[in-house]
């Protein structure tokens, strides 16, 4: 292997501090995720990582700190230029938007900078992908199960091919079966070479997909480290409580 | 067969406006979430402008038209947008709509401080001859109502191709959704809202120059708000979503009321009392009967909780010792009012005095609806009305004692309010405000002509009340009456606020599904409120008649109970020290404010020149922005504005006795991580 | 002694059947599970149960008595509680408030002119009442803090609360443990043990959490499709092959 210059990785965030007026969410975060690698963020609720899951998309202005993206600052800029310059987040809970149909969303989702013709074949696409989604296109997002919401923000995700993808709690209020599905989507995702952050309330499918993982406490990261030795970690704080 | 065709082609140039406005509502509701209620003070704008630059100082059409509609009506959209609603995006529908009532109050003030609306009769429509007729077949139509067709059919159009064909109305529907969801999806929100709104504004400004042709002519804000109310209910029958529905049904009641006009008998009670109501009568209908409607339940924003919570209600952030002292405060501010006003004051600072608890009253009932169940309703002055006409009535009629015509007035007020309310249960949100909207009118266009009601055009006289030897003949003794049944509301307010009434509310408010899983049941809960908020207006109105001597149509007008809305969501909702603020702003404002205080306080603060009696005007824009904070601060903007001084007394307080006890701080709820 | 007896539950909207024919019994004090995968028919069974969808066919009786017409808000009159899935909370109001206001509305004595006359004050019994439910779920420390405060696992626990002031014989509980950590869950579960040993009241718990399903209940009912595919003891039901394939998808 031959050594060259590192490029800069593709997200970067140095001594982040955010929040909600006058509640502090969390407190001087560091981190980088570099390019095709997969990032899961753990913690007890409250720890802070859905903020952090909402500074790296925009939605979250931070009050202090620097988030970079592809060598470019971010930070303070609103959250479409997130989501033009290639991050998707697919935040907690519903994601889709209700009053619109099936295929208003994905056009909403797949429209911008790109001609007709391959928006259509995208959208063509995500209904091979999930053929219950193509025979309900005309049906209100609002009106799909809470599993066929889940899909159509995932079918999205998948056509989409973000360069970052922040995926907050896909698998909370779904059957068994259907979080493997995810994770399996997740993980086709990942080898097609995009960048994954990732919250899950399961560890063992955060670590089985992640290749590193950061713990929170409080509002601030307490540990860092590749997956292997995260489990561990995990299974310590786990047992000492 | 002529009155079939001549109502055919004039009802259907007449329903164009209903459809032309209720595709503006419509456009409105559906690309930036509000119900716009100021549409037509919007269109005014432009019409006002309009009509100066043509009829007053002769600029050509093109011109004048370009300057008032291309030109200011998309500016006034892009400053709504930018100042208002832009930042109410996350905010509930109601609040948004009670912003809009706001917009309806100022904007014609604004208005008329450059605009002489008296003067503008007889001004021309933006058609060059625009009484050349045609005959086409069968129809006979002139150039005016050929314009007013062919832009509603423009619009229509243009509105249909945008949401069915364009991505930007794809984006726009987004943005109202969730804005923030859609910025996650590259859309610049604040760019489209912006855009949502100057295109609103521009058929607003379209309607405003075009609107005259049928109103006779004039420029008149009310005949245009009028024309919109009656044309909400073409936009609800199309569920405020299809715009083809909106504009099938605003041409439907063009010609349905055109056909009325034409073949029903002049001299009869329908005519003279249904056809003119027929706009109101329907709306009140279809809200009370269209499926649809039922249990419609706006999306909500899924990221909502990305902004910060809301601040906690001043009155929940003071200390008892705090409480006790703004209360003791009051009391002596009052008591020295009070002993001024018995001792010391003349017959206008009397008459003031009077008017000022009777609305303290009044406002009440606002206290009730709005600050304890939520619920914003337009038809109080109607409930007012309805009590000082029945007493009215039995007293002069039947003879009986005025304080019990004055109560069984209130009864029959609290007893009209349930009925109301039972059909507008099964809406939500702004439907049922719009259904109280639709019975003031319908009540006041159809009930009030009859003379059985209200007295006919000599109303009824009202006598003062007597009680035992106590003649309340005298304004001195009426006073204390009123004060009395002031405390009385007030301390009956306050305990259904803290017993089960008020919590049920709280708890029916903060969710439905959750009340009612624990067996509460939201819908009686309604039916109390509204019923003892009409009886509590219905009480200020048996007394307000009484102190009057006769019954005046004029002071329970529905356009006059939505300024006492407004006044009273600027002064505070929630409380009883919030209606009498507004009370004391609405009677005083007016009659002692503009006339005397303010410009003598002006003409005393800087030395460039001297100011004479401000217009009435500056009252509605006062209040008007006022309540255009509401959705920042549901207490009120002065009950907000009492936080920081009340704060630092707090921490005085607190300063004092720091001597071991942690101060009482309020917490202001965290957020969600 | 059979509680809640649902027979021949069907359900359908626009063509599309949600439920058909589902059959689902609860005893007294029993802990009962509800599973299948998202879009089997759960949600649209429980709306059935709680009176805020009217089936098509088929019968529900609790405790003896027919709830065909009975609405929404007197189900919880005859002894049904809930908790919400997407958690339900009166904003503003503190746990104590919550507690209160659903003691109030169990005791149904809610008329305006009581109020008028100063007596709708709390009354040292309801308190005591309260206090008591408090304790029993260890939520006296966080009692008296606004609501929008508590976290989710906490506001978990005060909708269990309130449901518990109505004095429920079955209490709903959707999906408890979506949305909390390892430790909230853990927490739930004792709390939920706690209050079916120390108020005997069945519970009728949808869930996905597998471990926590099967450490709690003694009987499930599994949905598919809107059907009911499998239904009996735990151990038994979670070693059903159907069950695992179209649940847990661990055979092929």
């Amino acid at each position: 292997m031959t050594i060259t210059p590192a490029p800069p990785p593709l997200l970067e965030l140095e001594h982040v501090d955010a929040g909600y007026g006058p509640f502090h969410a969390i407190f001087d975060v560091s981190f980088a995720v570099e390019a095709g690698r997969v990032l899961t963020l753990l913690g007890a609720n409250g720890a802070g990582k859905t903020t952090i899951a909402r500074v790296c998309s925009g939605l979250v202005v931070p009050t202090k700190g620097s988030v970079r993206f592809a060598g470019e600052e971010l930070a303070g800029k609103p959250a479409y230029v997130y989501a033009r310059r290639g991050i998707v987040h697919a935040p907690e809970g519903r994601s889709v938007f209700a009053s619109l149909s099936v295929e208003e969303n994905l056009h909403l989702a797949l429209g911008r900078g790109r001609d007709k013709a391959d928006v259509a074949r995208r959208v063509s696409r995500a209904y091979e992908l999930f053929p219950r989604l193509g025979e309900r296109r005309r049906q209100l997002a609002g009106t799909l199960s809470g599993g066929e919401q889940r899909m159509l923000s995932l079918s999205r995700v998948m056509v989409d091919e973000p360069r970052l993808l922040i995926a907050d709690e896909l698998s909370l209020g779904l059957a068994p079966i259907i979080v493997d599905e995810v994770y399996a989507t997740l993980a086709t995702i990942r080898d097609a070479g995009t960048t994954l952050l990732i919250i899950e309330q399961h560890v063992d499918h955060a670590l089985g997909i992640a290749d590193d993982a950061l713990l929170l406490a409080q509002g601030e990261i307490s540990e860092r480290g590749d997956a292997l030795q995260m489990r561990a970690a995990v299974q310590r704080m786990l047992t000492n409580q | 067969m002529d009155n079939f065709f001549g109502g055919l082609t004039d009802g259907v140039a007449y329903g164009a406006v209903y459809a032309l406005l209720a595709i503006g509502l419509v456009l409105a509701y559906k690309t930036s979430g509000v119900f716009n209620i100021a549409f037509g003070v919007q269109a005014y704008a432009s019409g006002a402008l309009y009509y100066t630059l043509h009829t007053s100082h002769d600029v050509a059409i093109i011109p004048a038209f370009i300057v008032s509609v291309v030109l200011l009506a998309p500016l006034i959209g892009v400053i709504l947008d930018r100042l208002l609603f832009r930042f109410l995006r996350s905010a509930p529908e109601m609040s948004r709509l009670v912003v809009a009532l706001g917009l309806l109050v100022a904007i014609p003030g604004i208005v008329q401080l450059k605009f002489d609306q008296t003067l503008a009769i007889s001004s021309q429509g933006i058609v060059p001859h625009g009484d050349t007729v045609y005959n086409i077949g069968p129809a006979v139509l002139n150039r005016d109502q050929l314009a007013i067709i062919v832009t509603t059919a423009i619009v229509a159009l243009a509105v249909i191709v945008l949401f069915r064909y364009t991505a930007v109305g794809l984006r726009m529907r987004a943005v109202v959704e969730s804005s923030r969801m859609a910025e996650l999806n590259g859309v610049n929100s604040d760019r489209v809202s912006m855009l949502s709104w100057v295109l609103t504004s521009f058929v607003a400004g379209l309607a405003g120059v075009l609107l005259p042709q049928i109103t006779g002519n004039q420029v008149v804000d009310v005949y245009y708000t009028t024309l919109v109310t009656a044309a909400i209910v073409a936009a609800v029958l199309a569920s405020l979503t299809s715009v083809p529905l909106a504009l099938a049904a605003g041409i439907g009641l063009g010609v349905l009321q055109e056909w009325l006009n034409r073949f029903l008998p002049t001299n009869s009670v329908v005519a003279s009392n249904i056809r003119p109501g027929l706009p109101f009568i329907a709306l009140f209908l279809v809200l009370a009967l269209d499926p649809r409607l039922r249990h419609r339940r706006g999306t909500t924003d899924p990221l909502a909780n990305v902004d910060p919570p809301p601040p906690a209600p001043v009155a929940g952030t003071r200390s008892s010792e705090l409480t006790w002292g703004t209360r003791i405060f009051w009391c002596v501010i009052g008591a020295i009012y009070l002993y001024y006003v018995f001792f010391h004051g003349n017959d206008s600072v009397l008459d003031d005095a009077i008017r000022i608890a009777i609305y303290a009253i009044i406002f009440c009932s606002i206290v009730v609806a709005t600050g304890l169940a939520g619920q914003v309703s337009f038809a109080q002055a109607t409930f007012a009305g309805i009590g000082g006409a029945v007493s009215a009535q039995l007293a002069t009629q039947q003879g009986m004692s005025v304080i019990l015509t004055i109560l069984i007035g209130a009864l029959v007020a609290g007893v009209v309010g349930m009925v109301v309310s039972i059909p507008a249960l099964r809406l939500g949100g702004i439907f049922l405000t719009l259904f109280t909207f639709a019975f003031a009118l319908a009540f006041e266009n159809v009930f009030l002509k009859f003379g059985w009601i209200t007295g006919g055009i000599f109303p009824e006289a009202e006598p003062r009340p007597q009680l035992g030897s106590v003649d309340f003949a005298n304004n001195k003794s009426f006073l204390a009456l009123c004060l009395v049944v002031l405390v009385l509301v007030s301390a009956g307010v306050v305990l259904v606020r803290g017993g089960t009434t008020g919590r049920f509310l709280d708890a029916v408010r903060g969710s439905q599904v959750a009340a009612a899983s624990i067996g509460i049941s939201a819908t009686r809960a309604r039916i109390v409120t509204f019923g003892l908020s009409a009886a509590i207006a219905g009480l200020g109105g048996g007394l307000l008649t009484s102190y009057e001597g006769h019954y005046t149509p004029t002071n329970w007008a529905t356009f006059v109970g939505l300024f006492w809305v407004v006044i009273v969501v600027t002064l505070g909702p929630r409380t009883i020290e919030g209606a009498l603020q507004a009370a004391f702003g609405f009677i005083l404002f007016a009659k002692r404010v503009l006339p005397v205080w303010l410009p003598w306080l002006i003409n005393h603060i800087q030395p460039f020149g001297h100011v004479g009696t401000l217009p009435a005007a500056v009252q509605y824009i006062f209040f008007g922005l006022g309540a255009v904070t509401y959705a920042k601060h549901p207490e009120g903007i002065l009950e907000a504005n009492k936080r920081k001084p009340m704060q630092k007394i707090q921490a005085l307080i607190d300063r004092r006795r720091s001597s071991g006890e942690p101060p009482e701080t309020a917490t202001s709820g965290a957020a969600p991580a | 002694m059979t509680l809640l007896d649902a027979r021949g539950v069907t359900k359908s909207f626009a063509g599309i059947t949600a439920l058909d024919g589902v059959a689902l019994d609860v005893d007294a004090g029993e802990m009962v599970g509800l599973i299948g995968p998202n879009g089997a028919g759960k949600t649209t069974f429980f709306n059935c149960l709680l009176g805020m969808l009217r089936p098509d066919g088929g019968t529900i009786s609790f405790d003896g008595k027919d709830l065909t017409r009975v609405p929404t808000h007197r189900r919880a009159r005859l002894g049904i509680g809930r908790t919400f899935q997407r958690i339900e909370l009166f904003a503003g109001m503190t746990p104590r408030e919550h507690l209160f206001v659903a003691e109030r509305a169990r005791r149904g004595d809610g008329r305006l002119w009581k109020d008028l006359l100063g007596l709708g004050r709390p009354k040292p019994d309801e308190l005591a009442r309260v206090e008591e439910t408090l304790e029993l779920l260890s939520l006296t420390a966080d009692a008296d803090r606004p609501i929008e405060a508590l976290s989710l696992g906490r506001g978990r626990v005060v909708e269990i609360g309130r449901a518990l002031m109505t004095n429920p014989k079955l209490l709903l509980l959707d999906e408890p443990s979506s949305g909390l950590d390892h430790n909230e869950t853990a927490e739930l579960s004792q709390i939920l043990q706690h209050v079916n040993g120390e108020r005997h009241c069945a519970i009728l718990l949808v869930e996905h959490d597998v471990p926590m399903v099967r450490a709690l209940v003694t009987r499930v009912f599994v949905l598919d499709f809107g059907r009911l595919i499998a239904s009996g003891s735990t151990n038994d039901v979670f070693a059903d092959a159907a069950v695992r394939k179209a649940y847990i998808g661990d055979v092929v």
